[in-house]
This record gives structure tokens, C-alpha cells and sequence, in this order.
């Protein structure tokens, strides 16, 4: 990867936070709807995540896109992995593939 | 400036050219689209590597002249 000073900023956040979501506004006020159904996903199955604002830091705003390879906000990162934005965690959820797959990492989900 | 789902539609197709494509407008605003895109390039891929595949199709329109496109891909069933 390319030395984007960003990155380490980036990869500081994803390599000490079990779960970051990488989203527009805070998970209390999300302000974008993407953003705000992969909060309710999170919110429903009981998992902790750091939020991380990027409408207040433009340089992780754009750092993020190149980081992963991936144009759109939101972004999950699970222990250091990303694994989608708004379509993709909906449909690993409604197929019931994300609450296996946060087992998988040793996160643990509420009962449904 | 926004895409046209035509627009969407040729730019998948030169690097899908086998793709089944299928796109909605969601908005009526040129920037919010779904799109259902099937394509034997996908199979063996995870939904990431499918949809940067897709992302990559539209040369960086994709969260610049489109700010929505809800996309699903898949592989074609055997």
C-alpha cells in the first residue's frame, strides 16, 4: 500500500477497534441513510462499534475510498477486515450470513 | 452531473459483456439507481471483489456522478 500518511491513521483506527464503521454523521445522528441502515443493523444484533465521522475529517473521508478500493461511505472494518458498505452488510444480514460471520471473529451478536 | 441508467448500463456491459443487467431508478434524479447485475466473470468472487468489479466498470463515477447505486451481483446458476 501506498505511504498515504492516512492510512496509518486509518489502520490505527480499524487494528484497535473490533468493529469501525466508517460513516456519515456520529451512530447517535447519522446523517446519510446508507450510513444510518448499517447502524440499525449493528444496533439490532447488539454489536459495539466506534463510529468514525468522516463529514469531520475530509482527509479520512477520500483516504478511506483508496484504503480499501472502495468509492462509497459507509465502511465496515471487522478486527481489521473490510466487509462492505450499506449493500452488502444488508444482505449478509438478511441472508443471516453477518451474525455468523461476526461469530466467525469472535464477536458476539444478541439473540434474535 | 449525473449518469443515465444507459449510461450505467454501456459502461457495465464493456467490461461485463456477458452481464444480465438490470437497472432501476430509484430516485428519478440521475443519481440513485439499484442495480441486479449476474455475470459469470463473479463466480469464485466474494461480493466485495464483485462489486469493486462493477465500481471499476464505471471509471470513477461511482461516488463522484453517482451518489447512489444499490447494487446485488451474483453468478449465473449452473
Amino acid at each position: 500500500m501506498s505511504d498515504n500518511p492516512v492510512f496509518d491513521r486509518i489502520r490505527q483506527e480499524v487494528e484497535s477497534n473490533d468493529v469501525v464503521l466508517f460513516m456519515k454523521g456520529t451512530p447517535v445522528f447519522p446523517q446519510c441513510g446508507f450510513s444510518n441502515a448499517v447502524v440499525q443493523v449493528l444496533t439490532y444484533l447488539g454489536v459495539p462499534f466506534k463510529g468514525v465521522n468522516v463529514l469531520e475529517d475530509g482527509e479520512i473521508r477520500e483516504g478511506i475510498k483508496q484504503f480499501s478500493d472502495w468509492p462509497t461511505i459507509p465502511q465496515l472494518y471487522v478486527k481489521g477486515e473490510f466487509v462492505g458498505g450499506c449493500d452488502i452488510v444488508r444482505e449478509m444480514f438478511e441472508q443471516g450470513e453477518l451474525r455468523e460471520f461476526l461469530a466467525q471473529k469472535g464477536i458476539e451478536t444478541e439473540a434474535a | 452531473m449525473a449518469m443515465s441508467a444507459a449510461d450505467i448500463e454501456r459502461l457495465i456491459r464493456q467490461a461485463l459483456p456477458d452481464a444480465k443487467i438490470d437497472i432501476r431508478d430509484l430516485a428519478g434524479d440521475g443519481d440513485h439507481y439499484a442495480a441486479n447485475v449476474v455475470s459469470a466473470s463473479f463466480k469464485g468472487k466474494t461480493r466485495v471483489q464483485q462489486h469493486q468489479m462493477v465500481y471499476n466498470a464505471l471509471k470513477g463515477g461511482m461516488g463522484t456522478e453517482l451518489h447512489a447505486l444499490a447494487l446485488q451481483t451474483s453468478a449465473p446458476e449452473d
